[in-house]
């Protein structure tokens, strides 16, 4: 059942062969809730990201990608979440620190930028003056300093007429170009690390495409590290390197863009493949995955996507799968991948 | 016949059945020891309004010239008398009824009339919402106190006058609260829904509007007793509600205020029992809204 | 199995339309016919409350919805896809235009009531939340509509049970559910289910399916499919999505700024855009295909409001192509030659030939 060319291997290895990685997520839990009602967001996460690489983590509304981007920089409500296990981002423990580094992290090391660019303005003050103040803060340069960083950002995130757009207030900007401004806010610092969280999923086709390619290309230009959070595969194949795609969770595949979206291996991810809709498939039925995610109240035992899996048998839904080599770093964590080979 | 496979395949999980939303809202609100307390005490005086010529020890009208001002804890008069010998503790319970009875009907009349203008205002929108609230506006600038005073000042002296420049006196604040809450509720799909069934305003209005307008108005109201037990009060105290001998909490603190450097304590009386029913329909009316504010 | 393999073959059947007995004009009538819809809303005044500067939602746009068919209505925010939904559900009053459904006018004197054009066309919105009141359960809220129409309180609450077995959700596990207690995915399916409890024939789907996530999408996407074929109803697919609209329409519809960009049968279209819009539209998609990444936005900024537009084409400060003729002169939307598929650019046959021809330069063109 199982071919030979697959090994288990432990789950400590790391994905790609990098002595000092910029994250290092080992076994992470975040539990949300009431005494009442327990939310199990994230079931044990190890995920590595080396520096200068761009991770996407694709998944659907409800499978622990936001939570799990959100956990990096622990912007999750404390009083109301549990997080277990380690995080590590640029040598340091996230879960470790203090609120003043805390503060100091945020924005240097690992910025984020969010699907609604409003949030992270002020809407009383002028877009460049909310830039200007966080340079000014975090680097302790003069106001002049922070606005010339300011008209720069501007300038490297493509807004034309810069030096006027620094003086609109954040309603006057339109869709995608706050989402620029939000990027330039993010970048202010310099952050090693950027986490975005569907920063293009409430974007106009066109505009989206836009912001893409930008966030490729500075990317590039400044050599950050990256994760995108999306539930859009095309997205995923644009921006990433690397897919890491997460139900009900946990991962159940990670590798390469090319190999993960050419070959995808766990029945999940080929689900997703298979139900999108095209022109070629006019007047047929999708095969779309049937059924709905599960109640992460009450997950169920083994693999969480057994009841809704096309292969999977007793043991599927009795004991928890875990992640498999492919080769070339292409993992999955299901118990019949002996199937799911093309 | 199912025509989906998709879902015939592996039926659809049903979520665990919940209560309905305003069994869950009283849940909620039992859980809440500080409304409980609140809404305990208020059942009590309720409860001694209902039962006041069983309970009470004397009737609140025999004076007796002999017994008057007596101090708390004299005999026969357990919380004293006052200045024509009456007995305190059974004036007090017979005030109750008075009392209440003047702090919340005007509310409940403002309830219904302010609710139905603020909700046809706000659902008909437009030039008829404007009108509407320009006059409702005037009404407001006024400062409650105020209003009511000129108001039962110019009908007269009386239990009704007073009741009705009351209610005079919350229609414009209740109707503003209900407009808000109905123009917010008027542009949510499901109203778009209803009306694109074909359906004609007055069934919306009935079936998808008032449900959940209705709620938050409720609230607001509740809030507005404690306002109306205190503006009442105020209204008998100087002259303008119910007349003597009425046992009524306000009358009895103003009938009573020469006597405040003799008998200080059962002078205050009526006073306490004003201030605790209008702060437990307070903290009441905060449980509720609590109770209440769920998303959905 | 065998169920599935039968509904295969019914679907790739013709569909069965001709049997409706409301049907008036026959087959070749279309069941929707519009012609220069209009709508306009005043965003800013003067002091006397005259019309200072106004928003072109929907300015002024003609097309037909044929008896049994599905057409796409495609374009960005903005564009007036959405606002033409509810001026056709008369949720907006139309500033001006004509509806004529099956042959006779709405709303005018003699033509189809309100309340009767209600009944045959029907909606579902995008929130798939908003748009169910939140106190009502699932039962009451689909046998609203026939209650509203005469409909006895028992025999909707039967309507109502029995679509909800319709559309994939037990009777007796969901009736009786609050809003609330449901997915994104099933309470869609009782917005289905609610709009089809008026027996419509037209279904408008504004961004049915653009809040779900990807596979639950595919389900209700074959739901759609399957009640068309059961019900032989005709749709009107608003979305954003050129994947999903060209796999569900026979006919697609771009949009640009409140007037009709492009029209045409699916496939042609999509094949030979005839419009640079289209076409951007269609190369702004991501791609899928590993290895083949994206390499230049085919437009520069965000489409912009349709506020006091300037005269001559809309898109052309925006297009690659714009000449002079484009700024001075509006283009009309004008038939190619082939017949069906209509375009409003004054250079539709460059574009159409740029796509056709297999070699690049297309890019170097539009760039």
């Amino acid at each position: 059942m199982k071919s030979d060319v697959m090994t288990r291997t432990a789950v400590q290895t790391p994905l790609t062969a990098s002595a000092d990685p910029m994250v290092e997520i080992r076994d992470l839990h975040v539990h949300f809730g009431t005494p009442r009602r327990q939310v199990q967001a994230v079931n044990g996460v190890d995920l590595t990201l080396a520096r200068g690489e761009v991770l996407t983590i694709l998944g659907e509304s409800g499978s622990g990608k936001s939570v799990t981007l959100r956990s990096l920089m622990r912007l999750l409500p404390e009083r109301k979440t549990r997080l277990t296990g380690s995080v590590r981002v640029d040598g340091q423990d996230v879960l470790a620190m203090s609120r003043r580094e805390l503060s100091r992290f945020r924005g240097r090391t690992a910025a984020m930028i969010f699907q609604e660019p409003m949030l992270a303005f002020d809407p009383v003050f002028t877009v460049g003056d909310q830039i200007a103040e966080t340079v000014c803060r975090h680097e302790g340069v003069s106001r002049r300093e922070g606005l010339a960083r300011a008209l720069e950002l501007f300038d490297r995130v493509r807004i034309p007429s810069a030096k006027r757009r620094l003086a609109n207030y954040p309603y006057e900007l339109s869709g995608g170009m706050s989402q620029r401004a939000m990027i330039a806010l993010a970048l202010s610092c310099r952050p090693k690390l950027l986490l975005a969280d569907e920063p293009t999923t409430a974007l106009d086709a066109t505009v989206q495409i836009q912001i893409l390619l930008l966030l490729r290309e500075l990317q590039r230009e400044l050599g950050m590290s990256v994760i995108f959070v999306t539930h859009d595969m095309g997205v995923a194949n644009e921006i990433s390197d690397r897919i890491a795609v997460m139900y009900a969770g946990r991962l159940v595949e990670t590798g390469a863009v090319d190999s993960v979206i050419a070959q995808p291996r766990h029945p999940y991810t080929l689900g997703l493949m298979h139900s999108r809709a095209s022109g070629e498939l006019r007047g047929q039925r999708l095969s779309a995955i049937p059924g709905a995610p599960p109640d992460m109240s009450a997950p169920p035992p083994g693999c969480a996507f057994a009841p809704r899996c096309p292969h999977a048998d007793a043991t599927c839904t009795q004991a928890l799968p875990g992640m498999s080599e492919l080769g070339d770093g292409h993992r999955a964590a299901c118990w019949r991948l002996g199937e799911t080979a093309s | 016949m199912s025509l989906t496979l998709d879902t015939a395949v592996s039926p659809m999980a049903a979520p665990p059945a919940e209560p309905g939303y305003w069994r869950s809202v009283f849940a909620r609100l039992r859980r809440d020891p500080v409304a409980m307390v609140a809404g305990l005490i208020l059942l009590a005086i309720v409860l001694m309004a209902i039962f006041a010529p069983w309970l009470a020890p004397q009737s609140p009208y025999s004076t007796s010239m002999l017994h008057r001002l007596q101090p708390i804890g004299s005999p026969g008069f357990p919380l004293g008398s006052d200045e024509l010998g009456r007995d305190v503790l059974s004036r007090l319970i017979h005030g109750a009824r008075l009392s209440l009875l003047i702090g919340v009907m005007p509310v409940i009349n403002a309830f219904v009339i302010g609710s139905a203008i603020g909700i046809v205002a706000g659902f008909v929108g437009g030039r008829t919402n404007t009108v509407i609230m320009r006059v409702i506006d005037v009404f407001y600038a006024f400062p409650a106190v105020l209003l009511a005073i000129a108001l039962a000042g110019a009908l007269g002296a009386g239990l009704v006058n007073s009741l009705f420049s009351l209610t005079v006196v919350f229609i414009p604040p209740i109707a503003r609260v209900a407009e808000s809450v109905t123009t917010q509720v008027r542009s949510v799909d499901y109203i778009e829904a209803a009306r694109a069934s074909g359906a004609r305003s007055l069934t919306i209005i009935r079936r998808h509007v008032l449900g959940n307008v209705l709620g938050p108005i409720f609230v607001y109201a509740t809030s507005l007793i404690s306002v109306s037990m205190i503006l009442a009060s105020g209204l008998s105290f100087l002259g303008l509600g119910a007349r003597p001998p009425m046992p009524e909490w306000g009358l009895m603190l103003n009938t009573m205020r020469d006597a405040i450097y003799v008998n200080p304590w059962v002078t205050v009386l009526p006073g306490m029992m004003i201030f605790t029913v209008s702060i437990c329909f307070n903290m009441l009316s905060d449980g509720l809204r609590s109770a209440m504010d769920v998303k959905l | 199995m065998s169920h599935q393999a039968r509904k295969e073959d019914s679907r790739n059947a013709a569909p069965l339309v001709t049997s409706d007995p409301r049907d008036r004009g026959g087959r070749a009538q279309p069941l929707l016919r519009v012609k220069g819809l209009r709508k306009h809303f005043v965003i800013k005044r003067d002091l006397l409350g005259r019309p200072l500067s106004r928003v072109h939602a929907v300015d002024g746009i003609d097309f037909e919805v044929r008896k049994g068919e599905t057409l796409g209505i495609v374009g960005e925010s903005g564009c007036g896809k959405s606002t033409t939904a509810r001026l056709l559900m008369h949720l907006l009053q139309p500033d001006g235009g004509e509806v004529i459904f099956d042959g006779d006018p709405v709303g005018t004197r003699g033509g189809l009531s309100l309340r009767e054009m209600r009944r045959q066309m029907q909606m579902v919105f995008q929130n798939s939340y908003a748009s169910l009141n939140p106190r009502m359960t699932i039962e009451e809220s689909i046998a609203f509509g026939p209650q509203v129409h005469g409909v006895g309180r028992r025999e909707s609450r039967q309507r109502a049970r029995r679509l909800l077995d319709q559309v994939g959700l037990l009777p007796e596990r969901f009736a009786q559910r609050y809003p609330h207690e449901l997915s994104g995915g099933q309470r869609q399916r009782v917005n289905i289910a609610r709009a089809l409890a008026l027996e419509p024939r037209l279904l408008i789907l504004d961004e049915a399916v653009s809040a779900l996530d990807k596979s639950v999408e595919a389900q209700v996407l074959n739901l759609l499919g399957d009640l068309k074929q059961e019900y032989g109803l005709t749709y009107l697919f608003i979305s954003h999505d050129l994947n999903v609209v060209r796999y569900i329409s026979d006919r697609v519809m771009v949009m640009y700024l409140g007037k009709v960009a492009e029209v045409g049968d699916s496939e042609a279209l999509y094949r030979a855009p005839a419009h640079p819009y289209t076409r951007a539209l269609m190369s702004a998609m991501p791609s899928l295909e590993p290895g083949r990444r994206t390499q230049t936005a085919p437009l520069a900024g965000d489409p912009p409001n349709p506020i006091d537009l300037p005269p001559g084409c809309r898109f052309c400060p925006r297009c690659p192509l714009a000449v002079d003729l484009c700024r001075g002169t509006e283009p009309e939307l004008a038939a190619l030659p082939g017949g069906g598929h209509l375009s409003a650019c004054h250079r539709a046959d460059e574009v159409q030939a740029a796509v056709s021809n297999p070699q690049p330069s297309v890019e170097e063109s539009v760039r």
